[in-house]
């Protein structure tokens, strides 16, 4: 029911209602508009999403500001399958006669599509997996106090306040502040009588501190590892993360990195944190299992799998202690919802599973297509103007329950390297080579930090990686990161996704330097 | 009052929320738009769509004692019984963002657009009436000759109107089209990638692509596995716009003057005046650029390093970033250009790069002892801002060539290189074309380059995907 505070899971001990500018909108009206339209024009199967996104942003530059921008995304799609082809139409005008008119041209373009496809001399005919009805529900996600109900100036002062702590400090010559806020607001319905209101809230609030040395030209920075978080201004104000803590450290870990030896590329042991594997796992897994890559969907753009449909339960994916979940369902997790926006209810089920793959991240195509039964729950778009595309989940690595903490991890190693923070990435389109970077390279010398290293980066292929995965820590290590802008489809998507992962410790592992890659 | 309702031409929404403002100073930018696509797979088409979008930014600037602060709402859907609201909304968000650092007097005396009052342009599915039967006759043809084509073809159709409270009346329409086919052997084992962008889907043809990538997978049959290293290679066109867009990225005054980029110049100042290549390179921007045609004023829906809100309307003129070989501007803003005391140099809405060279790409093949040709890179990233170095990868096909023949398909590579250190050791560029860079191709797409010769391009590694 809309406006209720029904919850399926992840809520905290805060309530909050579907907001009720957003409630009294003739979502259901439009709704029934569209899809009336589209079943009196023959389809087979019709949905309506409407949807409403606030995002905003504040940027500081050396503690002023620097520009920010505060945007409303308001519009609705029709999507149909209509003589076994798609079609798809976005429209703004919240009229039920402009409802029906957008319904109309999805029809059309889906006959734009059959013409497609039988000038190719295909047979294709796209078909959906079964889902239960679910009608009339309501979610909203974990959150205390909805950012866009703190004032403005309240929100400046704090990032002023954080970056002229970091000015303070001596060998900080820039800081760079930003904070970025989503509120989302979805309701769904289909030819089959679901019918979901959700709202989701998150944030991400980032600080980067910039070292010049005058005389040699030689600069770094060092930014906060605080993820984003399906959370509200509360992550903030002391849930969450410990911001003092963070901003307290930076300027001397600045400073050390500035006089840091350069690195000898090689090979090494590595401790890595979950503030630099997070990223790792959406690559080269998140991306991976998604099972409309692997078939080719993404093959022009994204790019594909190599962890092909015919490896289902045969690839060794890495080391035996590597188990890894799809979730949509974790609390304060970015890609957490209630409902997918095929009206799929929001599930969490196992990717890999003591090294070997198990699983794929489906949508209710994929699901059908391939014989995998129920789809669980991938299908997002981004905005109402977007079909909805097979996106990722929360992936993560679970950690080993009695797992060692990150300290007894470093102290398994006699030659290694502690990496913290992300910061470059790069992967190929089978999900092969990748290249990542970090904010901080730790030396790590008979089981113990040494100092930090500059111009590190790190070069595997994802399964001799993963492979080379000996420990995970323990469930005290794990931590929930994430992205806002995770990129795919086209037109080109974006989505929210989190990682949970623990540190964990890799065997010999490439290293480069990357001055000396650059030529110097 | 629902008697305002009945505004709904977008310059007329744009006068509407001036009216309404009461604050020091106002911009604002309506955005009228419309799209369609057509997306597919292994010979099929997947998704598709048309939409309409509608966007209203208000930029509301408010003096005060310590500085003038702005506030920058915008909303979709806008009726006109919004409009107030969002005016308030901007002003009220002015008034709590305090002074801001970019703040200008608002622009005044660009002249007005002669079209500020008519309509919005418009695309729909039928700029595709030509192209979808031809789509299918070229998926019909690759599915005969073994082949699986993927792709994407999207046009869209932006107009903007920009209306200032100091009496600006701008209007520009943006096409942008963009065609991208992929082709792929059935085992997906070989795989050929070519794109272009377009303005009206008049001038391009996918069976004519489809026969180009045939002759590359052609190529494709004959494999050759080379190690990491450094070779002699030949990046196409696509691949250098790729580059320089990133490296304009990086190309803020500001930033460079602070000493955090890789235009800053050791013991301070930049590199303006520098060598960057001994070849005579002209890299430019120009509105006017014939085909790649982009907006005349500046129009910044928000501030950041290399726009200011305060600057919208803003004749931007024709600008060679790099003259002779030697760099000659950094990107400003009226704000920034103050600060750092250089020209005023805003943005870039199309980028062009010239040597004077006038082989053709086959042409620099046939003059290749031994060496690689690639077709484009992909997953471009900054790994290190004091260099500027870049990783990434090959994708769709890297040949080796031999004795000014292409003898096979060599595998992929990882490339950790510098755009700035790739101008400076290119050693011949050919004839500048138009072309379509391949991974900012959803952000930015007008573009011409010629290929370029690097002596020692850095293969760091050998990719498996294909």
């Amino acid at each position: 029911m809309i406006g209720a505070t029904g919850s399926d899971h992840g809520r905290t001990s805060v309530p909050h209602s579907i907001d009720a500018a957003f409630a009294a909108l003739p979502l259901r009206a439009l709704a029934d508009a569209a899809l009336a339209r589209a079943r009196a024009l023959g389809a087979e199967h019709a949905d309506f999403r409407l949807e409403r996104i606030r995002s905003a942003s504040w940027r500081l530059r050396d503690a002023k500001p620097a520009g920010g921008s505060d945007t409303t995304d308001l519009g609705y799609a029709v999507r149909v399958v209509h003589g076994g082809s798609w079609g798809f139409a976005s429209g703004v005008d919240l009229t039920m006669d402009a409802a029906a008119k957008v319904a109309s041209q999805a029809v059309a373009m889906a006959k734009l599509s059959a013409q497609v496809i039988k000038a190719a001399g295909s047979d294709e005919r796209v078909e959906l997996a079964d889902e239960p009805v679910h009608a009339d529900r309501t979610w909203i996600s974990a959150y205390d106090v909805n950012p866009f109900e703190v004032p403005d100036a309240e929100k400046a002062a704090l990032l002023a306040d954080w970056s002229a702590r970091l000015l303070a400090a001596d060998g900080v010559a820039h800081v760079d502040a930003s904070l970025l806020a989503v509120h989302e607001n979805k309701f769904y319905a289909d030819t089959a009588g679901t019918s979901t209101t959700q709202q989701r809230v998150r944030i991400h609030p980032q600080l980067t501190a910039v070292a010049v040395n005058g005389t040699t030209g030689e600069f770094d920075s060092m930014r906060t590892i605080a993820p984003p978080a399906g959370r509200g201004w509360e992550y903030l104000t002391g849930t969450g993360w410990d911001w003092n803590s963070e901003l307290e450290q930076i300027p001397g870990l600045l400073a050390e990195k500035m006089r840091a030896p350069s690195v000898e590329a090689g090979r090494y042991d590595l401790v890595v944190d979950p503030s630099n594997l997070w990223l790792t796992i959406h690559e080269s897994i998140g991306h991976a299992t998604e099972l409309d890559r692997a078939l080719g969907y993404e093959a022009a753009y994204a790019g594909t799998s190599f962890a092909t449909f015919d490896q289902l339960n045969k690839l060794k994916y890495g080391s035996p202690i590597m188990n890894v979940t799809g979730d949509r369902t974790a609390e304060h997790g970015l890609a957490t919802v209630g409902f997918d926006d095929e009206g799929v209810q929001a599930q969490s089920w196992d990717l890999v599973k003591d090294g070997t793959l198990v699983g794929y991240q489906l949508d209710r195509r994929i699901a059908k297509l391939t014989g995998l039964g129920r789809s669980n729950g991938c299908a997002f778009a981004d905005s109402p103007g977007h079909v909805p595309v097979q996106r990722m989940a929360n992936v993560s690595l679970q950690p080993d329950p009695g797992g060692l903490s990150t300290e007894d991890l470093i102290g398994g190693v006699e030659r290694g390297i502690y990496v913290v923070g992300d910061r470059s990435w790069s992967i190929d389109m089978q999900r092969y080579n990748f290249q990542f970077t970090g904010q901080r390279f730790f030396r790590i010398e008979n089981g113990r930090l040494a100092g930090q290293l500059r111009d590190v980066a790190y070069q595997a292929t994802t399964t001799d990686f993963w492979g080379s995965m000996e420990k995970v820590g323990g469930p005290q290590t794990y931590v929930l990161g994430g992205a806002f802008n995770c990129g795919k489809a086209q037109p080109g998507q974006v989505a929210a996704v989190s990682h949970g992962c623990p540190s964990a410790l890799f065997r010999d592992v490439n290293i480069l330097n990357t001055t000396q890659e650059a030529g110097r | 009052m629902s008697s305002t309702n009945r505004i709904t031409k977008p310059h007329e929404i744009v006068e509407r929320a001036l009216e309404l403002s009461t604050a020091d100073g106002c911009v604002v930018i309506a955005d009228e738009g419309s799209s369609a696509n057509l997306r597919w797979a292994g010979n099929a088409l997947t998704t598709n769509g048309v939409t309409r979008s509608r966007t209203l930014t208000v930029i509301a600037t408010v003096d005060g004692k310590e500085g003038t602060a702005s506030g920058v709402v915008s909303r979709s859907a806008v009726t006109a019984d919004d409009l107030e609201p969002l005016v308030r909304a901007a002003e009220a968000a002015a008034r709590g963002a305090g002074p801001a650092e970019d703040a200008q007097r608002l622009v005044t005396g660009t002249p007005a657009s002669p079209d500020f009052t008519d309509a919005p342009a418009e695309t729909s599915s039928a700029v595709f009436a030509d192209f979808a039967p031809a789509l299918g006759e070229a998926f019909a043809r690759a599915r005969e000759g073994g082949r699986e084509l993927y792709g994407f073809a999207n046009h869209e159709l932006v107009s903007t109107y920009v209306g200032t409270s100091t009496g600006l009346r701008l209007r520009h329409d943006q096409p942008n089209g963009t065609l991208e086919l992929n082709a792929k052997s059935p085992d997906r084992q070989r795989s050929a990638w070519a794109g272009r962008s377009t303005r009206d889907f008049k001038d391009v043809d996918p069976t004519v692509l489809d026969a180009e990538l045939a002759v590359r997978l052609g190529w494709a049959e004959r494999k050759i596995d080379l190690p990491a290293g450094r070779y002699e290679t030949l990046l196409p066109p696509t691949a250098v716009a790729d580059l320089l867009i990133y490296q304009m990225w990086s190309a803020a005054a500001r930033d460079a003057v602070e000493g955090r980029t890789v235009f800053s110049k050791p013991g301070g100042g930049t590199r303006l005046g520098e060598k960057l290549s001994e070849l005579p390179l002209s890299l430019r921007s120009d509105p006017n650029a014939p085909g790649l045609e982009s907006a005349p004023f500046v129009i910044a829906h928000s501030s950041g390093d290399d726009a200011s809100v305060f600057d919208n309307g803003l004749p931007v003129p024709a600008t060679e970033w790099i003259a002779d070989g030697h760099l000659n501007r950094l990107s400003t803003t009226r704000h920034t250009a103050g600060l750092t005391g250089m020209q005023l140099s805003p943005g870039f809405g199309n980028l062009i790069l010239d040597a004077g060279g006038e082989k053709s790409l086959d042409e620099m093949v046939a003059a290749t002892e031994r060496g690689l040709l690639l077709t484009c890179l992909w997953y471009i990233r900054e790994v290190d801002p004091a260099t500027l170095l870049l990783t990434g990868l090959t994708r769709d096909g890297v040949y080796l060539v031999e004795n000014g023949q292409v003898v096979g398909e060599v595998n992929n590579f990882r490339f950790n290189e510098s755009p700035v250190d790739l101008l400076s050791r290119a050693s011949e560029a050919g004839r500048t074309e138009k072309t379509l860079p391949r991974e900012w191709s959803d952000w930015f797409t007008r573009a011409a380059m010629p290929a370029l010769r690097i002596p020692d391009f850095n293969m760091s590694s050998v990719s498996k995907g294909v």
